[in-house]
């Protein structure tokens, strides 16, 4: 049974505690700044985005943040680490409320909360972000990976720049 | 003004801090600028494609209603209610058939007039409004509306000139050069709230000496580089600019080598962001700032209007509308979208200008008693062939010192 077959057959609690540890990863690469690594949560062929819910809504097919590629991921954390300039700050995530929404053709869909806390120097953490997580996950070299996913953040407006990755 | 007002006697290559965080500063602004007789962009006609289509948006930090009326006709009404003053209109997008304010069911027709008041002839004959009550004296305050090829202007000024006139011959050739009167399509909204006042951003789009030494981004990828061709443009006034720039080669030479963040290793894993394709004449960029609310963003081809809203002297609202035209190929808008990825709250070169207005106000804020020193280039302003020049800001503080009286 090779390992995409193995995920398929898992019962919904085993598949769960995978997807727990998955999105307990990836918060964690987040959060301590291994960016470089944030690339491997995802296949080749993917498509990350961070969308306004206004847009989202309305169908308008603008994103705040577009990645259709992981190059184009690597290429986000070149600019993080090399060229942007910004205030330090650190950020925490959470993700709460995960539901799997199931298989379809091969392709695990998954739907959670998420909200991003930012520290900034002489102020008190605040909510950065906070939406909803909209993932398709397959299985590739072994582990579940994103394919595809989208934040879609409630609060239109952001408090002034979204540098590192949700 | 008191004596703690008082601008340098160098003029305008001096800027003084107070300007940035003075309170009847800010107040003056209001009235004078955002109030005064100027024209301000609140929407593209695109967004509001039908009749009974609204949107809310703000002039200054004045709330104010854009809605197409039953007849097509484009009215700009303030949104606060003629009774006690309510904002009564809480979506940023909607259609309505009219407004009605929640709080006492005052009800406006799509031009402002006042249609309905209830218990006008009060309840079981007691109360009601007095006889002479004239709903005709009590509508939602209009503005005056422009609109040019799509884009649309409002001012509350009673008497001021035709918007071509304000723009002035080059500014509207600019203009036209987007806005050609091809049909426009928008492809989506980003907003940002920047803690810094409101000029700091205007001054960073009128500022190309920043550009070539900030955004490591943008000199990495020869999208914009000081030794590259390029000019500023104005009106006769000063207060509406230009930055204007057309694509160069990347390699580094003695005329660059001030720029230190330059990385000639530097490659994209994934190029698409930067497959520009030639779309309009002459010109990569345009970078156009008209008095007293927008930015006209021509980033090869990433199309976008940046609405600048004033939250207070420390703050100011970011409102980025992303457009292409109605007939643009799937590519062209794929293409815009992804080079959408530059600019906005997570742009890879805009991150640079948010993060650093935030650090000018959290200088100049503290020390209002401080001055800018604005000389790149030379004392006065003038167009000019090149972008080693801060001409373009001295213009816009000629103009803004007349307006403001200090």
């Amino acid at each position: 049974m090779n390992t995409a077959e193995r995920y398929l057959t898992l019962n919904s609690r085993d598949l769960r505690l995978e997807l727990e540890e998955l999105y307990a990863a990836y918060t964690a690469c987040l959060d301590e700044e291994r960016f470089e690594e944030w690339p491997e949560f995802f296949v080749e062929q993917c498509l990350y985005k961070i969308v306004p819910r206004e847009n989202f809504e309305r169908g308008l097919p603008l994103a705040t943040w577009l990645c259709e590629s992981k190059g184009y991921l690597a290429d986000r954390v070149t600019a993080i680490r090399k060229t942007a300039v910004y205030a330090p700050r650190t950020m925490r995530r959470m993700v709460s409320g995960l539901r799997v929404l199931g298989w379809k053709e091969g392709v695990l869909e998954v739907r959670a909360n998420y909200v991003a806390l930012e520290t900034l120097q002489d102020e008190f953490t605040r909510v950065f972000n906070t939406g909803q997580y909209r993932d398709k996950l397959v299985a590739d070299g072994g582990r579940l990976k994103f394919k595809e996913k989208l934040c879609i953040f409630d609060s239109l407006l952001v408090p002034n720049s979204l540098i590192y990755p949700l | 003004m008191g004596a703690r007002h008082v601008w340098p006697q160098e003029g305008i290559s001096r800027i003084p801090y107070w300007i940035y965080s003075d309170p009847e500063i800010y107040a003056r602004e209001q009235e004078r600028i955002f109030c005064g007789p100027s024209w301000n962009y609140v929407a593209l006609e695109a967004e509001l494609p039908r009749s009974g289509d609204f949107k809310r948006t703000f002039i200054g930090e004045k709330p104010v209603v854009v809605v197409r009326d039953q007849q097509g006709s484009i009215n700009v009404v303030e949104n606060r209610c003629a009774h006690r003053g309510v904002q009564f209109c809480q979506r940023h997008l909607g259609n309505a058939v009219e407004f009605m304010c929640p709080y006492h069911q005052w009800t406006y027709d799509l031009k402002g007039n006042l249609i309905g008041v209830p218990f006008r002839r009060g309840v079981k004959k007691q109360g009601g409004m007095p006889a002479d009550f004239d709903p005709k004296n009590h509508g939602l305050r209009r503005l005056r509306v422009a609109c040019r090829h799509g884009v649309i202007f409002a001012s509350f000024a009673s008497e001021l000139e035709p918007l071509e006139e304000y723009f002035g011959p080059s500014m509207l050739a600019l203009f036209d050069r987007v806005f050609d009167g091809r049909e426009l399509r928008v492809l989506g909204y980003s907003r940002q709230l920047t803690p810094a006042n409101w000029k700091l951003m205007f001054e960073n789009i009128k500022d190309p000496y920043h550009a070539s030494l900030l955004h490591v981004f943008l000199l990495s990828f020869g999208l914009f580089r000081a030794d590259q061709p390029s000019k500023v443009q104005m009106d006769a006034t000063g207060r509406h600019g230009a930055l204007i720039s057309w694509r160069g080669d990347q390699k580094k030479t003695e005329d660059n080598a001030d720029m230190k963040s330059l990385i000639d290793n530097f490659k994209l894993q994934d190029a698409t962001l930067l497959e520009p394709v030639r779309e309009f004449p002459e010109y990569t960029v345009v970078m156009t700032t008209l008095w007293p609310n927008l930015i006209i963003q021509q980033q090869s081809n990433t199309l976008a209007m940046r609405q600048l809203i004033t939250r207070g002297p420390a703050a100011f609202e970011l409102a980025w509308t992303y457009f292409g035209y109605a007939a643009d190929d799937e590519d062209m808008t794929r293409r815009r979208l992804r080079q959408a990825n530059l600019m906005g709250p997570a742009g890879f070169v805009s991150i640079d200008d948010s993060e650093v207005m935030k650090f000018s106000q959290a200088g100049v804020g503290p020390y209002p008693e401080g001055a800018g020193v604005m000389e790149m280039g030379g004392r006065d302003w003038k167009d000019e062939q090149h972008m080693v020049t801060e001409s373009v800001i001295r213009a816009f503080y000629a103009y803004y010192r007349q307006v403001m009286q200090i």
